[in-house]
This record gives structure tokens, sequence and C-alpha cells, in this order.
């Protein structure tokens, strides 16, 4: 997993997506073709502001992802500014509900067993926490 | 395009098949759907075998070959070819098999899907199976299979007051319909205090939500209509056999509660088979979670959207409805062998229309099956039909 998440760390730590100049539309994670425009595309990079609020989530009990401590909350969040992007939520499981407002974070997504490499990312927390 | 029958079937049980190995199992398979069809072996034209991660799942890649080789098909030179959609590779598979006949190719191909999945431990096949989500932007923040299906459930209840206990209904059913299975994983019955007891794996999704991930594999044996009425009279013929594709990651679709895959290879398969939704008297429906079907009853047009939950609350999808849906038991009962599912479908729908589905037997002339590839990226649609 090593060499494919440095490769994509700015867009990781960032809110770091796409947008096509031709038809308005924006993308995250980052893509290189406007699904709607195709070859007529015309991307840059943009970054998204901070603040969206909770579409959907769960709370994670059982995973078999080795690196997540349970239960933890996943979400899709709709960026104010942007599309929607698939994150991790950083509160109680009682707090969250749909329609939340969420604020971007920077945290560790946990470490890798043996080689003790640490990830880190974006999460969300609730938009009045501190 | 030639009309294309079905003149062979067979499958192996499904579940936790820790005495049988890979080769023994699809062998099971194979050779079931040989003697169902009166082949000798030498008329096989072509295979194509579903099947979504040998190479994880085993470590052993270039399956197609192996699995002509111990079909006693190494001498004859067959072309087998592998074909990979996550768990709706046994589905591509099948459409490839239909191609290839359709088009005047061949004129007796063998569609198979196989997956071997007790060989690494339980957390391992779970995590080959999410990799069918985007590893980078899914997966690695802790969105796998289950918690992107919950994510879609929680959405659907919230928007169309759909409730745990219309989830749990699918399930129940699901395994009422297994205890008439032979073949099948879970043979015995829940009640819908056991169902909503079990412990959530991903809110609001719990463990009777959600599929095993099973050892099993499954084969049917193509053929156009002047050959196959050599070999029988039973005929059921594939008349559509249709594949749409979607945004990989739930977050890129502009409605995570639309499977668009579905929409769009139904609407296609109906075309192609000249019926309508109402027409189907039986579905093998791809119940990875028990969400998964009651969105699929929406988007395959058998009822509105958003009115999913009406489909179980009046028991139409029961074995004794109008429209019994997986009296295999399906994904969550029958068993999920990843790339056998798809294939394993058309086996059941084949086995109705024929009359030879012993205790679960319901009245059908035209059957349909959908085989969904992770969240909903690849969706495979199939019509059957006798006459
Ligand atoms: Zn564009």
């Amino acid at each position: 997993m090593l060499p494919r998440f440095w490769r994509k760390i700015k867009y990781r730590y960032d809110l770091v997506g796409s947008y096509c100049e031709n038809c308005g539309r924006s993308f995250y994670p980052p893509r290189n073709v406007c699904p709607n425009c195709r070859r007529k595309s015309n991307i840059r990079e943009i970054r998204f502001g901070d603040c969206g609020k909770v579409i959907s989530y769960s709370v994670v009990h059982d995973s078999e992802n080795t690196r997540m401590r349970k239960p933890y909350i996943v979400a899709m969040i709709k960026l104010d500014d942007g599309p929607v992007i698939t994150s991790q939520l950083v509160c109680s499981p009682d707090e969250v509900q749909t329609g939340m407002r969420v604020r971007k974070v920077f945290r560790k997504y946990g470490e890798e067993g043996e080689s003790g490499i640490i990830y880190y990312g974006t999460k969300f927390v609730p938009a009045d926490s501190e | 395009m030639r009309r294309v029958a079905i003149i062979g079937v067979g499958q192996s049980h499904f579940g936790e098949l820790w005495d049988l190995s890979f080769r023994d199992i699809f062998l099971s398979a194979g050779v079931e759907a040989l003697e169902d069809s009166g082949l000798e072996g030498k008329e096989i034209e072509a295979m194509f075998v579903g099947n979504m991660s040998s190479g994880r799942y085993l470590a052993q890649e270039h399956i197609a070959a192996l699995i002509a080789d111990y079909a006693g098909l190494a001498e004859l030179n067959v072309p087998a070819t592998r074909v990979e959609g996550a768990d709706a590779s046994g589905g591509l598979a099948l459409r490839q098999a239909f191609m290839a006949v359709a088009s005047g190719m061949h004129d007796i191909v063998i569609a198979a899907g196989v997956e071997k999945v007790t060989d690494v431990g339980s957390d391992a096949a779970m995590d080959i199976l999410s990799s069918s989500a985007d590893r980078e932007w899914e997966w690695f923040v802790g969105a796998n299979l289950p918690s992107l299906y919950a994510m879609m459930a929680r959405m659907h209840m919230e928007k169309f007051g759909t409730g745990s206990e219309d989830l749990a209904g699918i399930s129940i059913k699901n395994h009422r319909n297994a205890t008439l299975n032979p073949k099948a994983q879970f043979r015995r019955e829940i009640s819908m205090d056991v169902a909503l007891n079990s412990p959530f794996v991903a809110e609001p999704l719990r463990l009777f939500d959600c599929s095993p991930i099973s050892d099993g594999a499954a084969a049917v044996i193509l053929a156009d209509e002047t050959t196959a009425k050599e070999y029988t009279d039973k005929l059921v013929y594939l008349a559509a056999c249709s594949q749409a594709s979607d945004y990989l990651s739930l977050q890129n679709r502009t409605d995570p509660i639309t499977m668009s895959a579905v929409v769009q290879a139904s609407k296609i398969a109906y075309r192609q088979a000249n019926v309508s939704p109402d027409e189907i008297d039986i579905a093998e429906i791809h119940d990875s979670f028990t969400i998964a079907e009651l969105i699929a009853y929406e988007d395959l047009g058998f009822v509105e959207k958003g009115k999913g939950k009406e489909m179980v609350r009046e028991g139409r999808t029961e074995i004794s409805g109008e429209l019994p849906v997986n009296t295999s038991g399906g994904l969550k009962a029958c068993g999920h062998a990843i790339g056998a599912t798809g294939i394993r479908q058309a086996v059941e729908i084949a086995l109705q229309l024929r009359g030879d589905a012993g205790k679960r037997q319901v009245e059908a002339e035209k059957g349909l099956a959908l085989n969904i590839g992770g969240t909903g990226a690849t969706a495979v649609v199939s019509i059957f039909e006798v006459a």
C-alpha cells in the first residue's frame, strides 16, 4: 500500500480534487477525465473548503481492516463547495446523525503492523467542536 | 443473433468445504453439468470461467487453463478464458458464453464460476471481497464492503421509511428457502427475533443482513437452439444477458441508493427478451447484503423507487408469492461463492423453469437473474424463458 499511498499524499492530507473548466463539475478523489465532457475535459486542481454535512454514515463494529480500532464511524460527506467524500468521523457514535455539519481535520489512520508505518489523512469532526 | 439455450446445469455444495480443494469443487459442478446435458465432453468448443481472486485466495492464477486441464479438456485444446468483475464474475462468464453462441462463433460453450475462499482466514476473505470497492479512497478510510452497503441502507431508511424488520424479512425468507435446497450452506430457519438481535456488523446492518463468503462452483452449458434440440426436449432459453457498469465508488454516484448499472442492464435485457418486469415469474437477486435485494426490487422495475419494503411486507417475494425471489436461499443462505454466484443463479432459474427444483419448485415460465459486483459498479441481468 505504501507507494500507492505516498503518490496521493497531497490529496489525502488536504481536500484537493479536480475541477472541469469545461462544465464546472468538481471531483474527489482527483481524476484526469471528466465523465461529463470526456475528450473535451479541461481538468485543473482545486482545493475544497473544510466544511460539509453528513449524508450517510455507519458505525462499524466488525471490520477486516486491522489498522482500525473498532468501533469507528465511516461517513459520506457532501462538501459545501465540492463533491461527496468518504471519510471517517471523529466523535461519539451517539453524537452522529445525518445532516450533521462537520469540519475537516488531519488525523492518524492507523499503522501497518509489522512495518510500523503510520498513515495519516483527512477525517472530520462535528463543526462546532474545538 | 441465434437463440441460445441451456442444455446442462451443475453446482457443487456451497459453504465451508474444508475437505475439498479448488479442483474438487469445480469438478463436482462441471461433471454434474456434463451428466445433465448428456454430452461426452469433446463437444465443448469453448469455456469461460468467472472467478474473482484465485490469485489472492489461492496464489494460483491461470485458472481457466487449469480448469480445462482437470476437466479432461487439455488434449482437446479447448480455449478457456477467465473473466473477472468482482462478485459479478460469474455473470460476466455467462454473458461471454452467451455472446459466443448467439454470434455463431461457437455451438456449445460452458460457462462456469468458482471460488475457493476458506484456504485463507475470514478476515482475509472479507479483505479480498472488499477490494471490489475502491481500495485507495474507500477501503483506506475503513469503508469496507459491509459499511458501504450500510450507508446505502441508512439512506434508504431515512428517505423512504424502510425498516430493519424489512431487511430482516429478506434474510428470513432466504433462510427459509434454503431449507429446501440440498446444496445450500445454511439450511435452517431464523426468526425475526434472532435476526434483529444479531450483532451489528456495520450499523444499521447486522450479522443476518450479510451473506457469508463461501466455497462453491457452478456450471451451465449453452448451445444454439438447433444443437440444443439434439440433446434435450426441456429447453430453457437464455433470452438476454446484459451488462452495465457505473462509478466504482459509492461517493461518486449521483444517487447512492439507485444502482444505475442495474437499471441500465435490466432495461437492455427486458428489451432484448421482449418482456416487461411484470411478466417475470421468478428471480434470483444478488443479496450480498439484504439492502441490495431490496434496492434491486426497485431498480429492476418490479416496484417504484422507495417501495421495495412493500414487496417484503406483502410477502410478494416469498416462495408462495407472486414473484418468488431467491428460491435457492440466495447469497445469504445458499452461500456466496463470489465468482460462482452469477452462474449458480442461472442454475437455479434453469432448474425452476425445467421443473427440476424439487421441494422448492414454483410455477414459472420466465425468470430473471441479477448478479452485482461490489456496491454496484458492475451488474449483469439475465432473462430466461421456456418456449
Ligand atoms: Zn466536464
